[in-house]
């Protein structure tokens, strides 16, 4: 878990990925074949093998906030990178990549129940004048939301876990798998948080076969919540789903047996927002067999997000089951 | 050359006139030349050196506009717009009506004849017709047929000191540049793209992008200026007279930065006026030109525009000119971004 801890910490706006694929690189450089970085700052990893081309993704990228004007009081004025929700992000601290914090505060005007907006929103970052604002932060910084790291229980809580847990699991993926027949490329994508731009960039590049993402999927199983047929603790979930995407069913039905036979518990996932890297792989270039793997967590894109530690092994155990397959579904 | 391309016609969709207009001008400066089968615009031009990374200049050529959809008995138009376009700032244009460019205005009902509550109401497009002074559809139909594009009428104006008033400044004025810069040498290799049908969801780039497959790409646009009456300083946008703008992050795209950084330190170094975009709203080129072909390196770099997608579209002229010095400044130093980025990869 150490190891997860650490990425979820590590700062990675959409767009500003550099010290996290750094990390990445560090972790996996002795597993593998090769590995490149492309103009978009994907990092790709490829471990050889005589077989199809298949391409895994996880997106390394978190929501976030841009600073786009900093007035003459020393409140900055932001933009949000990715979806991020206005009450979510309300009196929440932030940190600029630099160090700098700051807290999410509105014009103490504005009428909270109608009319809470970006727009009437800023961050406070304890600078009395506009000259002070600057020394510490530039236009077009960025700044994630704090959220340590905690383990309750049989549970792990913390920001970024979308979709630092799908880069945990390729990780300890590439390091798990030794010799493999299939041709295996390990897409650490950038910018999905802001239109799934890293994957359709390097899908379209690499030209795989067969692709697979693997990110974070929301839950059915909190009080009040929407229904929805997903648990947390109740194993890997096989997407059918999302918004993006609809998946290719032999592969859906390949990774079923996979499961089945190697006795991963699993689940299926049907969500009715939302979309991942799997859109884009699917229909980029000439297009290719797409499938995904979710782990479930509950309270997506909000500082304590929640997952279950027997959904990530198992979101592991079961890549790495597919990985070693020297055949890909009939 | 604003006046002359701004007052061309080419409603995306439609951008012959303009692309041969270009083609007149700047072919003699090119080393190689596509039009392919949208319509876009390519021109090599060899640089002194070899350079491993290709380089590419984006402007679309289309403009926002109407397209006939229909006649009615009376002999009146019914349009569509082209790309998005306000209904508030359609009523009582002037309009030109097809290749032959007849002369057109979008009508309403008199302001005696309206009702008191007509008169606080917007109305729809659906609900505006275009006279061009028959009285037949017959009549009509002769000079007048379903699917021809009407464009909006309004020549360049200039205004007080710098500023003009045209339509089309989006983007024109990215074309107007790209032309001028086309004929100096640079040290690499660029492409200079003129795109089509950019105001209908940056279609014409996204094949530019695929049979380029560019590693760095400059956008060249027109971008919102809200800075008028009535509106918070930070939501201004941009602002008329403090220089192009460079891009941040919008709707459709997050601009790379190091290049962002690259631009600005250019500026910095050689005393360009510069600003950024207070807000995020909008998207252009970039957005399907980093993704298209593989991924690619992408910032935009921007004219600010007030009133822009209306007939009266208004711009500084001193904006156009360090526009024009902050992009001959990027393609005379890119090489050493692009050793840098090599480096360090």
């Amino acid at each position: 878990m150490q190891l997860l801890e650490k990425l979820t910490q590590i700062s990675g706006v959409s767009a500003n990925e550099n010290e996290i694929s750094e990390y990445i690189i560090n972790e996996i450089k002795n597993h593998c074949d090769e590995y490149w970085k492309d103009n978009l700052g994907n990092l790709i990893v490829h471990k050889k093998g005589d077989g199809k081309k298949i391409l895994i993704s996880a997106h390394m990228d978190e929501i976030g906030l841009m600073a786009n004007y900093i007035d003459d009081k020393g409140f900055v004025r932001f933009a949000s990178v990715g979806g991020v929700d206005v009450y979510t992000a309300l009196y929440q601290r932030v940190v600029f990549s630099n160090g700098v914090e700051g807290c999410v505060c509105h014009e103490s005007k504005t009428d909270l129940k109608k009319d809470l907006k970006f727009t009437n929103m800023y961050i406070d970052i304890g600078a009395s004048s506009k000259s002070e604002a600057e020394a510490k932060i530039l236009m077009g910084d960025v700044a994630v939301f704090k959220g340590d790291f905690s383990v309750i229980g049989s549970k792990v809580v913390s920001k970024a876990l979308d979709n630092r847990l799908g880069v945990y699991a390729l990780i300890e993926t590439i390091k798990k798998i030794s010799s493999n027949t299939l041709d295996l490329y390990f897409l650490f994508s950038v910018q999905e948080e802001i239109g799934l731009k890293g994957a359709m960039a390097s899908s379209y590049s690499i030209k795989p076969d067969i692709a697979i993402s693997v990110d974070v999927t929301d839950t059915g199983d909190t009080p009040g919540c929407e229904t929805m047929d997903i648990k947390l603790g109740d194993g890997v979930a096989i997407k059918i789903m999302d918004k993006s995407v609809i998946t290719h069913k032999g592969l859906r039905d390949f990774l079923t047996r996979t499961a089945k036979d190697n006795s991963i518990a699993h689940q299926f996932e049907i969500l009715s927002f939302g979309g991942t890297d799997a859109g884009a792989m699917q229909t980029t270039g000439s297009g290719a067999v797409t499938g995904a793997l979710s782990i479930p967590v509950r309270y997506i894109h909000t500082p304590c997000e929640t997952a279950s530690v027997s959904d990530i092994e198992a979101c592991i155990k079961l890549l790495c089951e597919f990985c070693k397959k020297d055949f890909i579904f009939a | 050359m604003l006046k002359i391309l701004t007052e061309l016609n080419a409603v995306a969709g439609n951008e012959e006139k303009i692309a041969d207009f270009i083609l007149s001008q700047v072919s003699g400066y090119a080393d190689d030349i596509i039009r392919d089968s949208m319509g876009n615009l390519i021109f090599l031009k060899k640089g002194k050196k070899q350079t491993s990374k290709k380089i590419a200049l984006f402007a679309h050529m289309d403009e926002v506009g109407l397209i006939c959809t229909d006649i009615t008995d009376d002999g009146y138009i019914k349009f569509d717009c082209v790309g998005h376009i306000d209904d508030r700032v359609l009523l009582t244009q002037k309009v030109l009506v097809g290749d032959d460019e007849l002369p057109g205005v979008i009508g309403i009902k008199a302001v005696h004849l309206q009702e008191k509550e007509e008169r606080k109401k917007v109305i729809k497009k659906e609900d505006m017709y275009i006279d061009i002074g028959f009285s037949t559809k017959e009549e009509a139909q002769k000079h007048v047929s379903k699917g021809d594009y009407i464009a909006l009428d309004s020549p360049y104006v200039r205004l007080n000191g710098r500023r003009f008033k045209a339509k089309a400044i989006d983007d024109r004025v990215g074309c107007a540049i790209m032309m001028e810069l086309m004929h100096d040498k640079y040290d690499c290799d660029v492409y200079f793209c003129f795109s089509v049908q950019e105001e209908m969801g940056m279609r014409g780039s996204s094949v530019l992008t695929r049979r380029i497959k560019p590693d760095v790409a400059l956008v060249l646009e027109a971008t919102t200026a809200s800075d008028t009456a009535f509106v918070p300083e930070h939501l201004y946008a941009t602002r008329l007279g403090e220089g192009p703008v460079i891009s941040l992050m919008d709707k459709g795209s997050y601009s790379d930065i190091a290049l962002r950084k690259f631009i600005v330190g250019l500026a910095q170094k050689r005393n360009i006026k510069y600003q950024f975009k207070l807000t995020s709203n909008g998207a252009n080129d970039s957005r399907v030109i980093q993704t298209a072909g593989g991924g690619c390196v992408v910032n935009a770099i921007s004219l600010p525009c007030r009133y822009i997608h209306s007939a009266v579209s208004v711009a500084d002229g001193g904006d156009y000119d360090e526009m024009k010095r902050l992009v001959r400044a990027v393609l005379n130093d890119i090489g050493s971004f692009i050793e840098k980025g090599s480096e360090e990869a």
